[in-house]
């Protein structure tokens, strides 16, 4: 008897922390960058990213890789991962941290920000980036717009091209998730 | 005892939730096959082609050109008088399917490929080794003039094809290295000196010195040559294999080619059956592969 009060206790315990888990994954994402040259604009998009956010916890990781950057001009995309990104080295960038200000009861759009850990072209940072969060039923769409550094990632550009790349990027989140 | 066990085992998933790192469980579900990419940084090594193609879309422009050799004295301005020039252009159709065509001056030769990436080198799930490209090439000779044919020469005696075979592997991202089995037919040779078809084979490679900077190296292996393995039958010229370094420099869309060759000849045709150059006794040419590539299709980045 005592075994299957246990038993269902457990398994009661369990029941209940799936369901106040929060959990939401991608179901659309778009992480595309910007920035102007001299000469030329360097743009580019990635629709294959992966994140879990915990909305219980505030908790947010996404990942993605570099290859999956989709370049207008596709010599650029390959300089980009050869030379100046490196992907063979550093195949993904990834961010971990939490989302602060969010309250997972309200609906409508929230003014957050996220604050964590950037790892690209393996090298990490803390940063902090502001956004917002909009819930709708089981729906839950994030977007942020924020500015990188190339040389905070120790991105080199070489000297010949420098006009060509700018020393910064805007990038620019848009995340569309659903419940797990 | 077995109910506690029992309880802790059925607690175990929250407990392993609450622990788990979000960034452990993306990392679970990541990609299934990783292309290799820029095996080489253009599609020449040195004379002839390398595995690339170019992407669906783009056109690049290439202009090759080699000097006379460097054994021509100062007279000849260490071979800097001379000139011998390719004009091409190849164009994606696919990302896989290239088509180029050129005019050589030496021998006045046009030349057309069509170059088809069969096989990728990739890691992962679906993983290969090496990347397989197959190029075919007409090369059609302009020379001899029309007024000037021999006696019972037609059109087809100005053809020739070659069919190669290209097996490249990026072994890291400095070293590649490639071989390129090759088969020519020439629909018009002199009997005396020369076999309508032509066996060889090719290796090179490619080391990068930085990102921008590479070495390439070239060198066409002749199997079984005539044993009258001469040029003209009566100046006894002999032929030799084809050999070239390189140096490319990569600057956004161009690619710079800097190469030391023992020939003149930019067409597989030429360049591999016809050399007249002994590289070890100073017949090196000079010469730049330059490229510039446009890219004519915007791709949609969605």
């Amino acid at each position: 008897m005592r075994f299957v009060v246990l038993f269902l206790i457990g398994l009661l315990l369990t029941a209940v922390h799936g369901f106040a888990q929060h959990r939401f994954v991608l179901d659309q994402s778009t992480i595309s960058f910007h920035s102007d040259g001299v000469i030329e604009d360097i743009a580019a998009t990635n629709t294959k990213v992966s994140s879990i956010f915990d909305a219980s916890k505030g908790e947010i990781a996404y990942l993605l890789n570099m290859k999956d950057f989709q370049f207008q001009k596709k010599l650029m995309q390959v300089h980009f991962n050869e030379k100046y990104v490196e992907s063979e080295k550093y195949p993904q960038a990834f961010f971990e941290g939490q989302i602060v200000g969010f309250d997972p009861t309200a609906e409508g759009v929230q003014q957050v920000n996220a604050v964590g850990k950037m790892t690209i072209h393996g090298v990490t940072k803390d940063i902090q980036f502001p956004g917002t969060v909009e819930r709708k039923g089981g729906t839950l769409a994030m977007k942020s717009n924020f500015i990188i550094k190339l040389q905070d990632y120790a991105i080199k550009v070489p000297q010949i091209v420098w006009q060509n790349i700018a020393q910064q990027v805007e990038v620019t989140v848009d995340f569309n998730y659903r419940a797990q | 005892m077995i109910t506690r066990i029992l309880f802790f085992v059925t607690l175990l998933p929250l407990l392993a939730q609450a622990q788990g790192d979000l960034l452990d469980e993306l990392n679970k579900t990541k990609p299934e096959t990783d292309y290799t990419i820029a095996t080489f940084k253009g599609t020449r090594l040195v004379n002839g082609h390398t595995i690339e193609t170019k992407q669906g879309g783009t056109l690049e422009f290439i202009f090759a050109h080699r000097f006379g050799p460097l054994d021509g004295g100062l007279y000849e301005m260490f071979g800097l008088d001379e000139a011998f020039v390719r004009l091409g252009l190849d164009y994606g159709i696919t990302d896989n399917l290239s088509v180029s065509i050129g005019r050589n001056s030496s021998d006045k030769i046009m030349d057309g490929y069509l170059k088809y990436k069969a096989l990728s080198q990739r890691t992962g799930k679906n993983s290969f080794p090496f990347t397989l490209t197959a190029l075919g090439g007409v090369a059609y000779s302009i020379s001899p003039k029309r007024d000037n044919e021999p006696e019972g020469f037609e059109m087809a005696d100005r053809l020739a094809y070659t069919t190669q075979l290209l097996l490249a592997r990026k072994f890291s991202p400095r070293l590649s290295l490639q071989l390129m089995p090759t088969f020519i037919h020439k629909n018009a040779v002199s009997k005396t000196a020369e076999r309508n078809d032509h066996v060889a084979l090719g290796i090179g490679g490619r080391l990068k010195l930085t990102r921008s900077v590479a070495l390439t190296t070239e060198y066409y292996y002749r199997i079984d040559p005539p044993d009258n393995d001469v040029l003209e039958a009566q100046e006894l010229l002999p032929r030799y294999n084809s050999l070239g370094f390189g140096v490319d420099i990569e600057t956004g869309g161009h690619v710079f080619q800097l190469v030391l060759t023992n020939t003149t000849s930019l067409t597989e045709r030429t360049f591999i059956t016809q050399t007249q150059g002994d590289f070890f006794d100073g017949k090196i040419h000079l010469g730049f592969n330059v490229t510039r590539t446009f890219q004519l299709k915007k791709q949609d980045r969605r």
